[in-house]
């Protein structure tokens, strides 16, 4: 009976002609709205080089040193947009399902206070660790998970099963672990962080280094490769239509491309000279004519963003849960009418969103060196920019990891690029507010299109 | 046809109850292998809620099920798939921002040996399923919110008949269809009767009923009016008991025929 598949016309409206590039997407299976991101980031990004060039009267394309596109600057960057990225992972999961996270922000101040007394104070006198102990980094981590698993259940438990709208309970949440932050320390701010804590927030010694990143950048190359091998084969096994060799290689090169384009940029940052001197004096090195270079390599920080993108990513697309949470997210009645325990699957969700929050906490209080009970202010704003910039859609049901990201980093460079420009605090405001605004207009003329 | 068979299914003085209103109040009703039994009813004569409490999607408050002679309990949507239940929704139920293979599959991914969705399976036997179907289906990539009203309904049928439904419901199934796409449902329902499936047909268009079914029963207020083997009434007296609550004398009647002052 299936025989008859292969001679009967396809049941659809008559394709239309298409252009060059438009065959070129379809072989590629390029996701146009991705790449409409990419392009909007590419002309942000030389944009304000351009601009900053031309304050400085120098040539855009002479790389000044204090111009937007520097190793140094793009660097700093990709650090500074870490943690509103991991966030942001989380935050698509709870648009997709037509809920909203006001709290992210708030728990992560509190998670970092937490993380903040517990290495400097509770584990050192309390438990007895010795300061510098390398245990501390570890427990202050898992304690601030778990309290960010806590937050999260809680926060969800009340929105699933006592059904109390996500906002509310979120709003409620943003007020209440703003509170309770303050009172960890009744306000005191915590520094210094433990030394292998502050690691997770960048700097010279929070980074790789050269070769490591080399490293990282071609078992990620590998990786690329591999899964497009892997895909390629599943199809086989049903026969399902291939994509063309020609395309499968332009995937595999753009990607490895610039995997390593990165890490080259991480590679070209070096060591600002105070840190080479000490570092060369401590290890006994001489300094040569010219300076030591030294480079950054990839920061922490943009590895566990990256790592968190990576979890999230599989998660949402090839778990049953990410298959549910979309499920619900498009149906509610529907999941629940398969049989898809929708409840459990959304107090998980926030569950998640604590976790990631508690990560964050980890990346910007050690990027500070130091927790105070306002960090994370206004995060959640961000976060939630981040991820609706990415594409994800306030009505539910769609939304990728990787757009928010993208999201992130995207607002991330506007903010960086404008206190380059010096640019007024408020006037910096009036820019993201206006770009996400705008952002998510072009988003629904693009929907309304395809 | 033995009268001792075991019905497939037997529902017993169900009742459910919303706020004050009965919505479905002591009914009864069964259904045997091979057979159709059309529900009929105005709007909010509570055959939707009756079948609702059948798949599991509500609660009885009391009653039970018989399945295959043994009491069931079903009280949410995946018990009743274990008994082989499966049901199509009037609203049609699916997710629309996914694709059919996702929607057929819900909540019974097929997953590889490690842990993982097997989407290129899923999607394999998704083309199998539809290829019987509606052999011009071809859009397996698009999320079912692209998809014609027909299309998606032979989604939603698909994913009832695929999991070796014994027990099938459909809820206003030819609602969104043409005249093609109904006199296929109609050829559909024959070849799952013929296979020993019994389905529980509900529906506005009396045609259809005397064409698919075997047996009616006309639900008024909650309570079953009667019922009846089709070739045993006529078109107008199926339509009096719909309206009127009036048993012919064709017709088995139950609690909510209208008492007649003798």
């Amino acid at each position: 009976m299936t025989d008859t598949t292969s001679n009967v016309p396809a049941d659809r409206a008559r394709t239309t002609e298409l252009s060059p590039i438009g065959r070129f997407l379809k072989a590629t299976e390029i996701d146009t709205r991705m790449l409409g991101m990419v392009g909007a980031l590419l002309l942000i990004w030389v944009g304000l080089q351009v601009i900053s060039s031309l304050r400085l009267g120098v040539n855009p394309f002479d790389f000044d040193s204090r111009t937007f596109l520097t190793a140094r600057n793009l660097w700093n960057l990709s650090v500074q947009a870490s943690a509103v990225a991991i966030m942001a992972t989380g935050m698509v999961l709870v648009i997709v399902m037509r809920n909203i996270d006001l709290s992210v922000g708030s728990a992560e101040g509190l998670i970092g206070m937490v993380m903040g007394f517990a290495q400097v104070h509770f584990l050192v006198k309390a438990v007895g660790l010795e300061l510098g102990n390398p245990w501390i980094w570890a427990l202050a981590l898992v304690i601030g998970i778990a309290l960010g698993l806590l937050i999260g259940a809680l926060q969800g438990f009340v929105i699933a099963y006592m059904e109390v709208p996500a906002f509310i309970v979120t709003l409620g949440g943003l007020l209440i672990w703003r509170g309770a932050a303050w009172w960890v320390t009744s306000g005191q701010t915590i520094a210094p962080l433990d030394a292998t804590f502050q690691l997770m927030g960048g700097g010279p010694q929070g980074a790789i280094g050269a070769t490591w990143s080399w490293v990282v950048g071609l078992v990620a190359c590998l990786a690329v490769v591999l899964l497009l091998l892997r895909g390629r084969q599943q199809r086989k096994r049903f026969k399902f239509p291939l994509r063309p060799l020609w395309a499968e290689t332009f995937l595999g090169t753009v990607t490895c491309g610039v995997i390593l384009g990165a890490v080259w940029i991480a590679n070209s940052y070096p060591w600002p000279i105070g840190i080479v001197r000490r570092y060369a004096e401590a290890n006994g090195i001489t300094v040569p004519e010219g300076g030591l270079f030294i480079a950054h390599g990839i920061a922490i920080p943009v590895l566990i963003a990256v790592a968190v993108g990576i979890v999230m990513t599989f998660v949402t697309n090839r778990t049953r849960f990410g298959r549910y949470v979309f499920a619900i997210g498009g149906n509610p009645e529907a999941a629940n009418l398969a049989g898809i325990n929708t409840r459990w699957i959304t107090m998980k969700v926030f569950m998640i969103m604590g976790v990631l929050a508690a990560i964050s906490a980890a990346v910007s209080s050690a990027r500070l060196n130091s927790a105070t009970n306002s960090l994370g202010t206004l995060d959640e704003l961000l976060v939630i920019a981040a991820a609706v910039i990415g594409g994800t859609s306030l009505a539910g049901g769609a939304g990728t990891v990787a757009g928010a990201m993208l999201g992130a980093l995207l607002m991330q460079s506007l903010q960086s690029g404008m206190v380059l420009l010096n640019i007024d605090t408020p006037l910096q405001n009036i820019v993201v507010g206006l770009v996400l605004v705008v952002a998510v207009w072009l988003d629904t003329l693009y929907r309304k299109r395809v | 046809m033995e009268q001792t068979r075991i019905p497939l299914v037997d529902l017993k003085n169900i009742s459910i109850a919303f706020g004050g209103i009965r919505a479905v109040d002591d009914a009864s009703v069964d259904l045997y292998p091979g057979e159709v039994v059309a529900l009929l009813g105005h709007n909010g004569a509570g055959k939707s809620t009756l079948i609702k409490i059948l798949s599991g999607a509500y609660k009885r408050d009391s009653g039970a099920i018989f399945v295959r002679g043994e009491e069931a309990s079903i009280s949410n949507p995946r018990d009743a798939k274990k008994y082989g239940i499966e049901t199509i929704y009037q609203t049609l139920a699916l997710a629309d921002n996914v694709d059919a293979a996702a929607n057929l599959f819900l909540g019974r991914e097929i997953m590889t040996a490690y842990g993982t969705l097997d989407d290129v399976a899923m999607e394999a036997e998704a083309r199998k399923v539809m290829g019987r179907l509606n052999p011009r289906f071809q859009r397996f990539k698009e999320p079912v919110s692209k998809l014609s009203g027909g299309q998606r309904q032979s989604v939603a049928i698909a994913r009832a008949i695929l999991f070796n439904a014994r027990i099938l419901i459909m809820d206003e199934p030819t609602a969104a269809l043409g005249p093609q796409e109904t006199a296929q449902v109609g050829e559909l329902v024959k070849q799952l009767k013929a296979d020993g499936i019994g389905i529980f047909l509900i529906s506005h268009d009396i045609h259809d009923v005397f064409d698919l079914a075997d047996r009616v029963c006309v639900m008024k207020n909650g309570q079953v009016v009667g019922t009846a083997r089709t070739q045993d009434v006529t078109k107008d007296e199926v339509l009096g008991m719909i309206i009127l609550g009036k048993c012919p004398p064709g017709a088995i009647p139950g609690p909510g025929a209208m008492q007649i002052a003798a």
